[in-house]
Parts: structure tokens; C-alpha cells; sequence
């Protein structure tokens, strides 16, 4: 394998020629104040610009600072960008950026043998090595002679760049993560621009740090420029996407966009009640920026407050949204039943994460698909979406909204941390060709209050006659004891209990009516459908076309309505003699699966609190062909 | 010694949503059969309400009232308004919520001793605090009255009840220690057996602008029958009860004949006709600093009068001020402009 290390350098910036590739995953990997986040961060803006398609995966630890050059303390970002369509962030990197052993050491079994190390040989010190519990140094030992190697001096390179400019030495030190990047933009052959104009941007009240990150990005471009590093320079051509005006974003940054668009569709103000919570506080913190558009974000004192006060809103006949993590649906369980006995319009976001219990705070998992099912007392049915991409957050939540109001219910959208911090291009929406939300309360304003009844039902959709507090004449109670039929009274007669359970799952149930047939992708029926929902989907799609190019013939479908199922998801999953349904846990969806439609789903399952790896994934959709 | 100023009749018409024609008492009233057991100080409590409404001429249609669980949270059920019986603790948070997104509705919290300071403590202490516009009546009966009995946060230390068959382990809260200490705006105490007293205590709250905190002393008939009898029955009340009137002096007893003085370690009761009468305290609501009517809310039956009507009203913005402000101000600054904002920070053409 070449080994190179600028010392080697000898050519004087004659370049190696420029390799072509259909796509490529780099990882950027380091200390979690070492801003290997925002470098990513970066690099897929400079890579959007460039035109690939991409998809990013931030992996950061719970911990804000764990002592600096630890095993606990290392966070990383991985983006792979290509030619191509692509629908995950790739399962292994071809490049991985170490800035310090414990970043080697976490994320070396990731790399291909083969595959290009990037390493800052400055922070391969006797006292970091040691943290890193590696025993000889790695770059002098012979150990990662199965990898081409680039030992770039990164620290030091970057505080000479900015020497001049009077800067301390923890800030010129600060600056490396600009000459990785420079570096790395050079070995992709990225531009600089976008970066330097960021740089402007967010830094050019501080002109001192704006410009030693310029100088830090320029010297690693020119470092790449001025080393002969073989077969490193490589070039991705922009990907063939539809035409239009696009942007970047996350799950989270949807909800968001989501929220306040569903406010405009519905002519109601936004009223989002949360407490803050890994993976979701940043959809309070965006809303809570956005007061110009009416927003009411209200950072309730505990879950339970949360879920109250947005209960509140949707009361009083306003968009009331909660949002948080498994945790925190747990604690709102009991107001969630408030909402589905008083039938009220409310919107739940659970961007799901790694449990039980505290878990793993910022990995990612699809673990609450039987906790919003069934995690209430009593017959409790509500309806469930799940988002299948960033961008889907986007109109999941204007599908969940409407949902919400045309039924007089609350649904529960199920995103989570995989989708929450991925980012992806995503084409900009034309708000004026979105349909306005339909709020049918305002007709029932004006209903004469002799034929007012809070619990008669519309015929086609079982929702209730909900009014908010206001209108003169219509004056009622609602609450948590049973109701009585049409009435809304208070009632303890088994015959109305029944009748009310009955109809309020018969109402969940007849959303189905009003949502879209499930599509199936590949053969009609056959020998095998792989079964999927939520943030899986571009692990799933990915594995299912490798198979189908291994020469399978397989049936791909995807599931965003969760509760109630689309109408023909029974007859689809009745028509393959095989049916695996890959999951982030043990089996949810299949046991739902298995006891709606009395169907051998097998399951592919990995708890790992990591998006599901497509290479694995595709080797056991192989398998099961093959059996 | 600062006056109290009342607020302006156009605040109150900005705080209350009047009706357009006159109202009486039985306007208020459901048709929903009341369940409370025979006896219980709940009906007079309701009674009060409906009357205390009308008086004001409140609009019903504008008027909610929540609740959690427990006795006295069946009230929204008998009152003709719009309500919800919500669940255990929580209707603080439902009212917060509905109150910030509908400023034009007056919203009232009906709960008791262990809603409102046991399960839903935490709501309580917050809802307070960000000086919510919200009126919270606390019926506090010192017992779990609905699950027939069992002894509760402000139950007396070695209470007999028959989840403590041998007396109580734990000290009780003071409700109003609570509300003071929880930065509560305005903070009053009332009890069941004194219409006339209630009545108007329930007007100032509804009154206030800002989170109101009112304690309304209620006997339970059934499970801890006569618990404020030694300071609430008739024949007592003059001696052993302190009615407040901001501005006046600190009087009780018969023909007024003893008044309350700071004393080194609090409050100390003095002879009206002594030497020490000049040291009288008056009674100052608006005082900013809740010193004198934490001492006030700590008087305690047998060795001090028990206090009654409004301890403390002071003015501060609220919790809905601030955020509708912030809703105008950044409206006024930014553009919202929801194209804009779907678009981002930069955006590229793909062609």
C-alpha cells in the first residue's frame, strides 16, 4: 500500500492526474470540540453546490465536552455524495479523517482495507495514545499498513498559517478543523466558495477568527495541492436530479418548516408546547425563532406540562403541537388518552431514540412504534405517521395535521435521530401549490345550538362535532370520564362504553378511507416483498435494488401510515410467498404485521442505535431469496 | 404606605368578557345534576361562583373552567360555560395553554389540596411563577375525599386517617407559603361557610390580571368533617379569623379589639386599647417584597388569627404580555415571508 507523508514531498505541487467515481463516503472523525460537525456541516454545502446528491451522518456522543482526547469524547460526520440518486448516508467510508488516536481507534474497523486515512499526526502524542488505550503508536508500528495513509501535521500547519494574527493559542489551534476540510475539499476536488462565504457569514463580526479560518482552509487546500498523495484526487460528477430550486435539510429543520407551513395551510397559529430533549429540542429551539410567524413555543416545566398545554391549544381551537423522544412519550402518556378520550385535534412529534430508559440519548433507533400503539390505558387508538426521509418530515407533518383536524384526533408522527440530523438535498416547495388544510370547526361556529350535540358524529368519518370555547349558545363540557354517546355527558352504562370504544376505533380505522393505497415497488406478487416504514427506507430501497442487481426479484414497499394501515396493505402482504420486514428493533412492525394479517413475517432486525446497514441488510434479503 | 389602585375599568373590560344582556346566578347554572355528598362546602363554593359571575356580568360563552380530579374538580359539570374535567394535577398546564392561545377567554382552574399540591405540585409552583392569566381556586379540605379518605399534603402532622392509621409522618404544606413563595401575583384565602366573603374574594381574583392564587378553605363532611370549625363556626369567627382589607389596619376580635404587630420573631397579637396599639401593621397587598405576607400566610389557629381575603396583588406583566409581545415585536422586525423561510439560508438550481 503507498504510504505518503509530506516530508516524501518532493515534486513541487505536480498534482496526480484526477480519478473518476460514481460515489464516495467520507467521515470525518475527532474530539467533540474539535468541529467535526461543523466541517461536515460544510463540506455538504459545498457538495450540494457542486451538484452530487448526498446524504449526511452526524454521530456525536451525549456528553456536551468529555475530556478532550477520549475514547467517549469522539464525534464524527459522515456524508456520501455521488453521481447517483442515493437514499443513506453509505454504510462504510472510503476516507476516514482521524484527528487524534481515539478517532482512529473508534472508527479504523469502519474503514475499508484499502481505504484512504486522513490523520492529524500532530495529536498522535504518548498522552493521547495513551487515553486512546493504544499501546505503540499506530502510524510508526505498522498497523495500518492495509491502508493508504496521508499524515498530515494539522495542528501545527494550521497555527503557522495564522500565525500573524495575534491570535491565542487555543484559538489558532481551533482552526484545524478548517485545514482538514481545505485539505479534504482539495482531494475531492470541492470548491471553496461556499465556505469562504459561510466563513464571512457567521464569523465576519470577528474578522481576526474569519480570517485565520480562511488561512487554515486555504494552506490545507494547499497542502493537498502541494503533496503527491497517489490515487487520492477524485472527482464525483454532479448527479442527474430533477430540476428545480433545492436546498439542504434535516428531519428536524422539516418538522419545522412543517409546523409553520401546516400554521399557514389552516390559518391558525402555531402553539408548541416542549420540553427540552435529545433528539428533538432543536425543533423548539428553531420554532422559538420564528415568533414573526405567530409561533407560540412555550418551554413547558416538565413532559406532562408540555403535552397539557398543547392540549390546551388544541382546546381552544388553535394548532396545538408537543414534540420530544421515547422519554418523554412516556410521561405523556396519560394526557395523550385526555386527547383521545375529548377527541381533540393535537399533533405529537416523537423523534425517536435509542432505549429503554435513558438509552443512548443521541443514537438512533425505531423503538416507539408499539409505545404510541398501545402505551395508554384502556382501548386507546390513535392514529400513527412515520416519516421515511428528512425531507418526508416535511409533509408527514402537513399529512398528520390534516389528519388531526379531519378526524378530531390526536396522531402521533414518528421521526427520529437518524432523520433529525441527517441531512439531504431536498427541492423547495411551492407553497402556493400545497392545498390548504381543511378546519372544520368553522362551519360548526355557526350551527344553530338546538342541533348542537359535542359527541354526534359526521358520517363518514365518525369525527365529533368538536366547537372551542368562544361561541355563544354551544357552552359544554368535556374530560376524561366516559361519554356518552352524542351527548358528551358524563355516562357509566356498559352499553354507551361499548359503543364508544366500538366507535372510537372505528373511526382511527376509517382513516384509511382517506389515505393513500399503499404502492408496491417491483413485482405485483411473487416470490418476496421486503416490508418497511419510517427512516429505514433508504437502507431498505438501497439493499433491495443490490439484490435485485444480484438477480432477485423482489418487491419493495413502504409504510408512512402506521395506524390505521393502508387498506390494501393486508391483500399486498397475502401475496408473496416470503415477506421480510427490516426494523431498527426487535420486531415491531412484524408483530403488528403478523397479528393484523396472520402472515410469517420474518424479520431483519439490528438494535445498534445505527441506521440499519444496507450491505447487511442486503445480504440477508439475498438469503432469505435464496431459502 | 402605598394605596391600592383598582385597575382601570377599561383593564378589567380587557381582563373579563362581559355579556350583553344582565345575568343572573341560575344563568351560570347547568342543568347537570350536582353528585357532591349532602353537606359538602362545595355547594356553597358553587353557589358563590355562579353568584360571583354574575355580579360581574361575565360572558359564559367566554368563561372556561378547568379542572383535574378529585371532589372538586367535578365543578366544571355544574357550571354553564365551557369546561373540561381534565386529568390528575394537570389543568394548570391545559389552562396555561388554552389562556396563551386564546387571551380573549377567561380561564378558571377549579382543583383541591391533593391536585393541586401533591400530584400537580410541579404546575402549580410554575404556572404561578410565569404569572400565567389564569385564577386558580384551591378547595382545600386537608383529605382525598373521592378515594374515600386517605390523608393529603395539607393534612396535619399525625393526622388519623385510614391511610395513616396511626397518625401521619409528614408535615403539610401551606398553600399559601406555596403561592407566595411561587411568586404569585395575587394570593388570597377564603372559606366555604361565608358567602359574602367568598363572593367578593372571587371577584377580585377574577379581577387581577396575572395568575391569581385564591385558597378556599372546605369542609368535608364525610372524611374529615369540622376541620376549620375552630376558627370558621360562627360563634368563633370574630375572635379567632383575620379579614384583610388592604390599606387598613390589622384588626380582629370582637369590637376590633386586637390587632396584629411585627414582633422580633414575626407577627405578634397586641391590645387594640393599649400601649402598643400604634404599632398596628396596616395592611399593604401591593407590597412588593412578600415579607410581611409570608408572616401573614404562617398565622396559625390557636396561637394567631387566621388570616382572610387578599394577602398580597401586586402588577407585573404576564406570561401572555411578554409572548404577545414578542409575537408583535418580531413581526414588526422580520420578515415572514414563508416562502423565504422554506428556501433557507441559500438554495442551488438544478437545471
Amino acid at each position: 500500500m503507498t504510504t505518503t507523508s509530506p516530508q516524501a514531498n518532493g515534486s513541487g505541487g505536480a498534482s496526480a492526474p484526477i480519478q473518476e467515481r460514481d460515489r464516495v463516503t467520507v467521515r470525518f472523525a475527532g474530539d467533540s470540540g474539535d468541529g467535526m460537525q461543523l466541517a461536515g456541516n460544510r463540506f455538504a454545502d459545498a457538495t450540494a453546490v457542486f451538484g452530487n446528491d448526498f446524504s449526511t451522518l452526524p454521530d456525536f456522543p451525549a456528553e456536551i465536552r468529555a475530556p478532550a482526547g477520549s475514547l467517549a469524547g469522539v464525534s464524527s460526520f459522515q456524508i456520501s455524495f455521488s453521481k447517483h440518486q442515493i437514499f443513506t448516508p453509505g454504510d462504510e467510508p472510503d476516507t476516514l479523517v482521524a484527528m487524534n488516536p481515539a478517532a482512529l481507534k473508534s472508527h479504523l474497523s469502519a474503514l475499508a482495507k484499502g481505504g484512504l486515512l486522513v490523520v492529524n499526526e500532530d495529536a498522535f502524542t504518548s498522552g493521547n495514545l495513551k487515553k486512546a488505550n493504544y499501546p505503540s503508536n499506530p502510524l510508526s508500528d505498522g498497523s495500518l499498513d492495509d491502508f493508504r495513509i496521508i499524515k498530515a501535521p494539522i495542528t501545527t500547519a494550521a497555527i503557522a498559517a495564522v500565525e500573524d494574527l495575534g491570535l491565542t493559542t487555543q484559538n489558532a489551534e481551533r482552526t484545524k478543523n478548517f485545514f482538514a476540510l481545505g485539505l479534504v475539499y482539495w482531494l475531492y476536488d470541492r470548491d471553496l466558495e461556499p465556505t469562504l462565504d459561510w466563513i464571512e457569514q457567521r464569523f465576519g463580526r470577528l474578522p481576526n477568527i474569519a480570517e485565520a479560518n480562511r488561512r487554515a482552509l486555504y494552506a490545507g487546500h494547499a497542502y493537498g495541492e502541494t503533496t503527491e498523495i497517489a490515487d487520492a484526487h477524485v472527482r464525483v460528477p454532479p448527479a442527474v436530479l430533477t430540476p428545480g430550486e433545492y436546498r439542504t435539510i434535516t428531519g428536524n429543520q422539516a418538522l419545522v418548516l412543517g409546523l409553520i407551513t401546516a400554521s399557514h395551510l389552516t390559518d391558525l397559529e402555531l402553539f408548541y408546547g416542549s420540553y427540552p430533549i435529545t433528539p428533538a429540542s432543536d425543533v423548539l429551539v428553531e420554532l422559538a425563532a420564528l415568533r414573526e410567524f405567530g409561533v407560540r413555543t412555550f418551554q413547558a416545566e416538565d413532559e406532562i406540562s408540555a403535552i397539557g398545554t398543547a392540549i390546551g391549544a388544541a382546546y381552544g381551537g388553535g394548532l396545538g403541537v408537543t414534540g420530544t423522544s421515547g422519554p418523554g412519550i412516556a410521561l405523556k402518556s396519560e394526557a395523550l388518552n385526555l386527547a383521545v378520550m375529548t377527541e381533540l385535534p393535537l399533533l405529537v412529534l416523537d423523534v425517536q431514540r435509542s432505549g429503554p430508559s435513558t438509552g443512548m440519548p443521541t443514537k438512533t433507533e425505531q423503538t416507539d412504534l408499539l409505545q404510541v400503539m398501545f402505551g395508554r390505558n384502556g382501548e386507546s387508538p390513535l392514529c400513527v405517521l412515520a416519516a421515511k426521509s428528512p425531507g418526508d418530515c416535511f409533509y408527514m407533518v402537513l399529512e398528520a395535521v390534516r389528519l388531526a383536524f379531519q378526524f378530531v384526533t390526536p396522531v402521533v408522527l414518528l421521526s427520529d435521530t437518524y432523520l433529525a440530523n441527517t441531512a439531504e438535498p431536498w427541492p423547495v416547495p411551492d407553497i402556493t401549490q400545497l392545498d390548504q388544510i381543511d378546519v372544520p370547526y368553522r362551519k360548526l361556529e355557526h350551527i344553530d345550538p338546538e342541533d348542537f350535540q359535542p359527541y354526534a358524529r359526521d358520517p363518514d368519518t365518525l369525527a365529533r362535532m368538536f366547537v372551542p370555547p368562544g361561541v355563544k349558545g354551544l357552552e359544554h363540557r368535556i374530560g376524561g370520564l366516559e361519554k356518552s354517546d352524542i351527548s358528551g355527558d358524563v355516562a357509566y352504562s356498559p352499553e354507551n362504553h361499548q359503543r364508544m370504544t366500538d366507535l372510537r376505533g372505528e373511526k382511527i380505522r376509517r382513516i384509511a378511507n382517506f389515505i393513500p393505497e399503499l404502492e408496491v415497488d417491483g413485482p405485483e406478487s411473487g416470490d418476496m416483498l421486503v416490508l418497511s416504514w419510517g427512516s429505514t427506507y433508504g437502507a431498505v430501497f438501497t439493499a433491495v435494488n443490490d439484490a435485485r442487481e444480484a438477480g432477485h426479484e423482489i418487491a419493495h414497499a413502504h409504510l408512512q401510515y402506521l395506524n390505521p394501515f393502508p387498506r390494501n396493505l393486508g391483500d399486498i402482504v397475502s401475496r408473496y410467498k416470503k415477506v421480510l420486514i427490516p426494523e431498527a428493533n426487535t420486531g415491531q412492525l412484524r408483530m403488528l404485521i403478523r397479528a393484523n394479517f396472520l402472515v410469517d413475517a420474518q424479520g431483519y432486525n439490528e438494535v445498534t442505535g445505527q441506521p440499519l446497514s444496507a450491505r447487511l441488510l442486503t445480504a440477508a434479503i439475498i438469503k432469505m431469496a435464496n431459502e | 404606605m402605598v394605596l391600592h389602585t383598582p385597575p382601570s375599568p377599561e383593564l378589567v373590560e380587557s381582563i373579563i368578557p362581559l355579556a350583553d344582556e344582565d345575568l343572573s346566578r341560575k344563568d351560570y347554572a347547568s342543568d347537570v345534576d350536582t353528585r357532591w355528598c349532602p353537606g359538602c362546602g362545595d355547594y356553597s363554593i358553587l353557589a358563590q361562583m355562579q353568584r360571583s359571575l354574575s355580579n360581574i356580568n361575565v360572558a359564559p360563552e367566554k368563561m372556561v373552567f378547568v379542572s383535574g380530579i378529585g371532589c372538586s374538580s367535578r365543578f366544571p359539570y355544574y357550571m354553564n360555560t365551557y369546561g373540561m374535567h381534565s386529568i390528575h394535577g394537570r389543568a394548570p398546564t391545559i389552562a396555561s395553554g388554552l389562556k396563551l392561545s386564546r387571551p380573549d377567554l377567561q380561564v378558571f382552574v377549579i382543583t383541591g389540596d391533593g391536585d393541586a399540591l401533591s400530584i400537580g405540585g410541579n404546575h402549580l409552583l410554575h404556572v404561578l411563577r410565569r404569572n400565567v392569566d389564569v385564577k386558580i381556586f384551591l378547595f382545600n379540605n386537608r383529605i382525598y375525599g373521592l378515594t374515600k379518605g386517605q390523608y393529603s399534603p395539607t393534612s396535619e402532622l399525625g393526622k388519623v386517617t385510614k391511610s395513616s392509621p396511626v397518625g401521619t409522618t409528614e408535615r403539610p404544606l401551606n398553600p399559601l407559603s406555596v403561592a407566595l413563595a411561587s411568586e404569585a401575583t395575587f394570593v388570597a384565602r377564603s372559606y366555604d361557610t361565608d358567602p359574602q366573603h367568598l363572593q367578593v374574594t372571587i371577584e377580585q381574583a377574577a379581577r387581577h390580571h396575572g395568575a391569581a392564587f385564591v385558597e378556599i378553605l372546605q369542609n368535608c363532611n364525610i372524611f374529615n368533617d369540622r376541620a376549620f370549625a375552630d376558627y370558621t363556626d360562627r360563634d368563633v369567627r370574630d375572635e379567632r379569623l383575620l379579614y384583610l382589607e388592604h390599606g387598613e389596619q390589622m384588626l380582629f376580635g370582637e369590637n376590633k379589639n386586637k390587632g396584629l404587630a411585627v414582633s422580633a420573631t414575626g407577627l405578634r397579637v397586641v391590645d387594640a386599647d393599649g400601649p402598643d396599639a400604634g404599632l398596628i401593621l396596616h395592611h399593604d397587598a401591593t407590597r412588593p417584597a412578600p415579607d410581611v405576607h409570608q408572616l401573614l400566610a404562617r398565622c396559625a389557629y390557636p396561637e394567631m388569627p387566621v388570616p382572610m381575603g387578599v394577602i398580597r396583588q401586586v402588577t407585573a406583566p404576564t406570561y401572555g404580555d411578554y409572548l404577545d409581545g414578542q409575537i408583535e415585536v418580531q413581526k414588526f422586525k422580520n420578515r415572514h415571508d414563508i416562502t423565504q423561510l422554506l428556501r433557507g439560508r441559500s438554495t442551488w438550481q438544478v437545471e
